[in-house]
């Protein structure tokens, strides 16, 4: 990857002008684009951001691979085809909020958030590095566009449904994406947030399901099962969507189709370490970190050698 | 005669707390109530009345009800969570640390009816634990006003700073102490009554009380310095280190657990810079079934129990 050498891993991100302007094109060509050509170009983000998150990975030699390659598709989606977000001006008030509650695939987000301009991609290769912005969690103090420190399990959904409080409040128009591990939904928090995000009619929120069925030791199913899953959030009161999570057109669909007064779930089918066929529904790649050989080998599979 | 029987009377921390709330929110529309249920034991009523929209009550789910404050912030309001202090600290502790305090929104943590205010509830409802845990969150401020005026000051104070923050709001019925007209800063301590034999230094509940004990021990010839030590954290190291430099001795009382709260920050100060020689009163552990008179009393708590303490830490330094 491309080495910022002779750059200070401890020193603050700023926002990269010419990422960000690379990203309004994508978005402007998307705009732009029919159906299966905005599916095309996602695509070939995704591809991208692929080989970005192994590379970074590799370098620091540590991160959450499986994990990152199952929301990755989920990511490109909403960055570059739905979030109304403004990456020169992270704090805009009016921007749409994105939260990981998945805190620990903090490296896909990086990936994104870099593509999108809120900071030079080259800093990618201080992630985790001593007194680096790039903490193995994100941190809203140090990195632009991340909007609430994640890492422990089960935050994202309340401070996501604080965000929609707020914008209803206000009467504002922006709105709240929160992406969840499918593991994660065993902390009782969310299902707080859950009742309540439903009985305030939350219709501005989106919550994203990475279903990859599997966490840190086990497949969900054998750990602690969720299904049936779309009933429990139909139960709590919400809109649940099931699709196929890396089918960018059926993620575009979901997040953007006419709302009801309800909060809206989408149910992510994934596979954990898409794209790489050795890492595919491997329970040991949650936070395996590949080889040199294996990261050429998964780089060609993507066609990003 | 105590402070505590005096004709003045005593106040409900509370009251003063909702009523500078609403003042608040008259002027500043960025101000909610977040809260769990606890719209009348917040004493949130009036303010409810009067912006109905502006109290997020989640219901009993307190890692909610923290998670949304921030979210909240997030969008730009100022929430107060008000929630009995032992529910808020304790179950939401995690979301205080990492979506408030390590993510840096701005929001007061009022933690209602602190210490030992639920009596004979007992331990499940009592806040003993929860200056320990508050102090331990990075640069998380924890405030414990003395009474209504102090209250209203320290509120002012964390909206001002823009900053998260944990306040105690009391609701065992306290007498006016602070001075009038006197400001209050984020770690700075009010000396209320000049002394050179020993400090008694306390918070909230405790500080009438250490104002009777100097009377008592003035009238046996000691005269002792009070503090009231409000902002827990930061704490006045200077207010402290003069005490341990110019009395010698030091005692600190707080309605609270004698591990990690008011006396080890105290201890932390003086042992690593003037020690002196301290006793630090509190509570020891899991309170019996009480009133809160009757555990404060049991606990020693009181004017005389703090007199006691103070003789007995000058046993070696003057005949007492």
């Amino acid at each position: 990857m491309h080495s910022p050498s002779g750059s200070d891993p401890s020193s603050s991100l700023v926002a990269d002008a010419s990422a960000a302007a690379r990203w309004r094109t994508r978005r402007s060509r998307f705009v732009d684009a029919t159906g299966s050509e905005r599916v095309a170009l996602l695509a070939a983000t995704s591809a991208a951001l692929r080989a970005t998150v192994l590379r970074t990975i590799s370098a620091a030699g540590l991160g959450h691979v499986g994990g990152d390659l199952s929301v990755t598709d989920i990511l490109t989606t909403l960055f570059d085809g739905v979030l109304r977000i403004e990456p020169l001006q992270p704090q805009w008030a009016g921007r749409d909020r994105f939260i990981l509650s998945k805190g620990h695939c903090a490296a896909a987000l990086y990936a994104t958030l870099a593509g999108c301009g809120y900071f030079d991609a080259a800093r990618l290769a201080h992630f985790a590095a001593p007194l680096s912005p790039l903490n193995g969690h994100p941190n809203r103090r140090k990195v632009p566009g991340v909007e609430t420190n994640t890492g422990p399990l089960g935050h994202g959904l309340p401070v996501a449904v604080g965000c929609a409080t707020a914008a209803q409040l206000a009467k504002q128009d922006w709105r709240t994406f929160v992406v969840l591990g499918d593991g994660e939904l065993q902390e009782g928090s969310n299902w707080e947030a859950a009742m309540y995000a439903s009985h305030r009619a939350l219709s501005s929120l989106t919550a994203v399901i990475d279903r990859n069925r599997l966490q840190q030791g086990a497949g969900t199913a054998e750990t602690n099962e969720l299904e049936p899953l779309a009933d429990k959030w139909r139960a709590f009161g919400w809109e649940a969507l099931t699709v196929n999570g890396h089918d960018h057109g059926e993620l575009l669909q979901a997040f953007t189709s006419p709302r009801t007064n309800r909060p809206r779930v989408v149910i992510a089918d994934t596979i954990k370490g898409r794209g790489v066929s050795f890492m595919e529904n491997g329970v040991e790649w949650h936070h395996k970190v590949p080889s040199a050989a294996q990261v050429d080998a998964a780089l060609k599979e993507l066609g990003q050698a | 005669m105590s402070r505590e029987d005096t004709s003045s009377g005593t106040f409900d921390c509370r009251q003063a707390f909702a009523d500078e709330l609403a003042t608040m929110a008259r002027a500043d529309a960025r101000i909610v109530a977040v809260c769990n249920d606890s719209v009348g034991s917040s004493n949130l009523v009036a303010f409810r009345k009067e912006f109905p929209e502006r109290v997020i009550n989640v219901g009993i789910a307190e890692q909610n009800m923290v998670g949304v404050a921030a979210g909240l912030a997030n969008g730009g309001y100022l929430p107060f969570v008000c929630a009995a202090s032992p529910f808020l600290t304790g179950r939401a502790l995690e979301q205080i640390k990492a979506d408030v305090v390590y993510s840096d929104f701005p929001v007061v943590l009022c933690g209602m009816s602190p210490g030992m205010a639920y009596g004979e509830l007992g331990p499940t409802h009592h806040s003993i634990e929860d200056l320990a845990w508050m102090r331990a969150i990075d640069d998380l401020p924890v405030i414990v006003p003395a009474d209504p005026d102090e209250t209203r000051a320290v509120m002012r104070c964390v909206v001002a700073s823009g900053k998260p923050a944990f306040v105690r709001i009391g609701r065992f019925k306290v007498p006016a102490v602070t001075p009038e007209g006197q400001a209050f800063a984020l770690g700075r301590a009010a000396t209320l009554r000049p002394g050179r034999d020993v400090t008694l230094i306390a918070i909230g509940t405790m500080v009438s009380r250490a104002l009777d004990a100097a009377d008592l021990l003035a009238a046996r010839g000691i005269d002792a310095r009070v503090i009231n030590a409000a902002s827990v954290k930061p704490l006045d190291t200077a207010a402290v280190l003069a005490a341990a430099r110019e009395t010698g001795r030091i005692v600190t009382i707080e309605e609270g657990i004698v591990h990690g709260g008011l006396g080890s920050a105290v201890a932390e100060v003086v042992v690593q810079n003037h020690p002196v020689p301290m006793r630090i009163l509190g509570v020891p552990g899991f309170a019996p079934t009480g009133t809160t008179q009757f555990l404060l009393e049991h606990f020693g708590l009181t004017a005389s129990g703090i007199a006691k303490a103070a003789q007995a830490l000058l046993g070696g330094k003057m005949d007492a």
